[in-house]
């Protein structure tokens, strides 16, 4: 589930707010967003994708909180690791244009379901 | 009531904002209706696409290779496809992966041709976002809609709403409405599910409309046991193993399966590693480059899946990756109720996949077909009204767990999350979904009938609330077709596996149509639907 907003990364853009498709954010003024409604994040990461300044973390446990250190996340390269991955940092090469599942069906020979 | 209550008027009004959603919403604008198109969370992240990625449907027109197409599940998904449907979709889906690619979508190529057998989530659907804007379409975020309105002669008129973000009503009175709202996997957390709590089939059965293969809804996806990721291509690659480390020969042909799976984790924790490819580095980038997200818990947890077992288990994807929704009466995607239309996952996808899974590739290409010939349908039906049909004499069709005046619940309330919790206990145990029985069904639809009548009003008075409490009515109504369904099969076919009617009956070659709300009841039809379209006899 989400566990981080960074206040020091964050530039208060809300486009968090905006497309978080199960709204667990709220907006407050001239702060950060707010994590109003954890146990209705479904865990799908895209408000990490959509953040344009890497400030949100989205914990692998979909089903309980953990406790999450922003400078270990920092120092492990893991904010933002998943917009770079799709390509959609600045200055990224969409990963679409790279994605090889028709190579692994060739591999896995015919028929598996995705 | 509300002073600042939102009002508008259009000719099309979609509901949904996933790939169904924004194909309906792009047909119906190109044919001319003005279109709006509601969306529960956020168009371009709702729905089980969105944070996904997935193949696509997609086989040359070459005779020989669509007839092995359409071969390959027939038998799997126990002969309840149909061919007339199926090469409609391969049509359809052929030409609109042609208008994704001029849209600019990122195919990768290879020897210059674009490769365009898969649509990566994010990718896709930010994309469709942009097209139906461009197309003129209005869309409103984070405002889920609570019910359909009706005329007098009971067609579908429009429907009502709240804002939850800005906490007031909405009302949109409309020529046609569009469903596609997707299925529904009772809040699984299976990944993007969660907007898909069955509303649209809610919808649908107060207005007075059908479903069909409602059985086929057990549909349960390998995922770690702790995240959401249910992505399980890449478990062909896995060796599945118990506490004790023996193999379950879990895998074969590429293929897991669900019940060896499910029958292991009934007696303890069962675990997976991608052994397959641990000495193949190549494949490993390869299957990092395929899909990125699955890696994401993985990696968060400081797992290496290639050289260490992780647990999983199975989450049910209910009838997202099920294959039974509302019924589709012609090649319209029409409803059987006038003004009516139903879209991919909102919709039976039997007529492609029958009883078999139609996770990933099949969905996707009904999701797109579907959607284009539900907003074309829609278009048509709404501008032949005309412009004065939408000063008919409307009334809300909604019932339970909704109330028009926001009444505050009453003392005997259960409340919506207790109606929930109460619904998932019948749902996602494998002992009761994964493998079923006549007395485990009965037990179930005891429980939920009596969660049934404990809705009566909403569950409060904001946004929030009145989202949850028809949300709560939407969950307890799917689960009750769906075990009504699951009791009358008496057999296995497809995904359907009844523990005391192990095989496959052929005297129940039929689809099972379910409607009513206070009293379920249910009809065999031995036909799929026809691809003509009639025109609706409310246009006539």
């Amino acid at each position: 589930m989400i566990e981080l907003v960074s206040a020091s990364r964050c530039i208060e853009c809300n486009i968090c707010v905006r497309v978080c498709p199960t709204n667990v954010f709220d907006v407050v003024a001239d702060a950060a967003p707010t994590i109003a409604r954890q146990s209705d994040c479904q865990t799908c990461f895209l408000c990490e994708a959509y953040c344009p300044a890497d400030a949100l973390f989205v914990a692998a446990d979909a089903h309980r909180h953990v406790e999450v250190s922003e400078q270990q996340l920092a120092a492990d390269g893991i904010l933002g690791s998943y917009r770079r991955s799709l390509g959609w940092s600045p200055g990224g090469d969409p990963a679409a244009l790279h994605e090889t599942a028709h190579v692994l069906r060739r591999m896995a020979g015919p028929g598996t379901i995705g | 009531m509300h002073s600042d209550a939102l009002d508008l008027d259009t000719d099309v009004l979609v509901i949904g904002g996933g790939p169904a959603g924004t194909w309906a919403a792009w047909a119906a604008a190109k044919r001319g209706a003005d279109v709006i198109l509601v969306d529960k969370g956020y168009c371009g992240s709702s729905g089980a696409t969105a944070p996904s990625g997935t193949g696509v449907w997609m086989v040359p027109p070459v005779k020989d290779d669509r007839e092995k197409a359409k071969a390959q599940r027939e038998a799997l998904g126990g002969y309840l496809s149909d061919h007339d449907w199926m090469d409609r979709v391969l049509d359809r889906t052929w030409r609109n992966m042609d208008l994704v690619e001029s849209w600019g979508y990122p195919f990768p190529r290879e020897d210059g041709a674009a490769l365009r057998r898969g649509l990566q989530g994010p990718e896709y659907m930010k994309l469709m976002r942009k097209v139906v804007n461009r197309a003129g379409v209005e869309i409103l975020d984070h405002s889920p809609a609570l019910e359909l309105l009706v005329d007098r002669d009971g067609a579908v008129a429009g429907a009502r709403g709240v804002q939850r973000q800005a906490d007031r009503p909405w009302t949109i009175r409309a020529g046609a409405v569009v469903i596609a709202t997707g299925g529904c996997a009772f809040l699984s957390k299976a990944l993007g599910c969660n907007n898909n709590t069955g509303d649209g089939y809610l919808f649908a059965a107060e207005a007075g409309g059908e479903l069909s293969g409602m059985e086929f809804s057990s549909q349960f996806a390998v995922s770690t046991a702790f995240g959401s990721v249910t992505k399980t291509a890449h478990y062909s690659w896995a060796v599945f193993t118990n506490e004790a480390g023996e193999d379950l020969n879990a895998v074969k042909d590429g293929h897991y399966s669900a019940s060896t799976i499910g029958r292991a984790l009934l007696s303890g924790p069962v675990y997976a590693q991608l052994s397959k490819a641990r000495e193949r580095p190549e494949v490993q980038a390869f299957l990092r480059y395929a899909q990125p997200n699955f890696f994401l818990p993985l990696d968060r947890s400081g797992i290496n899946p290639f050289t260490q077992r992780f647990p999983v288990t199975l989450t049910l994807e209910g009838t997202v990756r099920g294959t039974g929704g509302i019924r589709i009466a012609d090649g319209s995607c029409a409803s059987t109720v006038p003004g009516l239309y139903a879209a991919g996952d909102a919709a039976t996808r039997e007529l492609i996949c029958g009883a078999f899974t139609g996770g990933g590739s099949h969905n996707a290409a009904w999701a797109m077909s579907s959607g284009s010939w539900a907003g074309e349908g829609a278009a048509e039906h709404a501008l032949e009204l005309g412009a004065g049909s939408n000063a008919r004499h409307v009334s809300g069709a909604g019932g339970a767990g909704y109330h028009d005046s926001w009444a505050s619940a009453s003392a005997s309330d259960p409340g919506a999350d207790a109606v929930i919790a109460g619904v998932q206990d019948e749902m996602l145990p494998l002992d009761k979904n994964l493998f079923r029985t006549e007395l485990g069904l009965r037990s179930s639809l005891g429980k939920l009938d009596a969660l049934w009548e404990s809705l009566r009003t909403a569950h409060g008075a904001s946004a929030r609330d009145q989202q949850r409490s028809r949300e709560s009515a939407a969950l307890v109504a799917t689960a009750r077709w769906a075990y009504t369904s699951a009791l009358e099969r008496r057999e296995t076919r497809g995904m359907h596996r009844r523990a005391d009617f192990p095989a496959l009956d052929p005297q129940q070659q039929h689809y099972q149509i379910v409607s009513g709300l206070e009293r379920v009841r249910l009809r065999n039809e031995k036909h799929a639907p026809s691809i003509e379209t009639r025109v609706s006899a409310a246009v006539r």
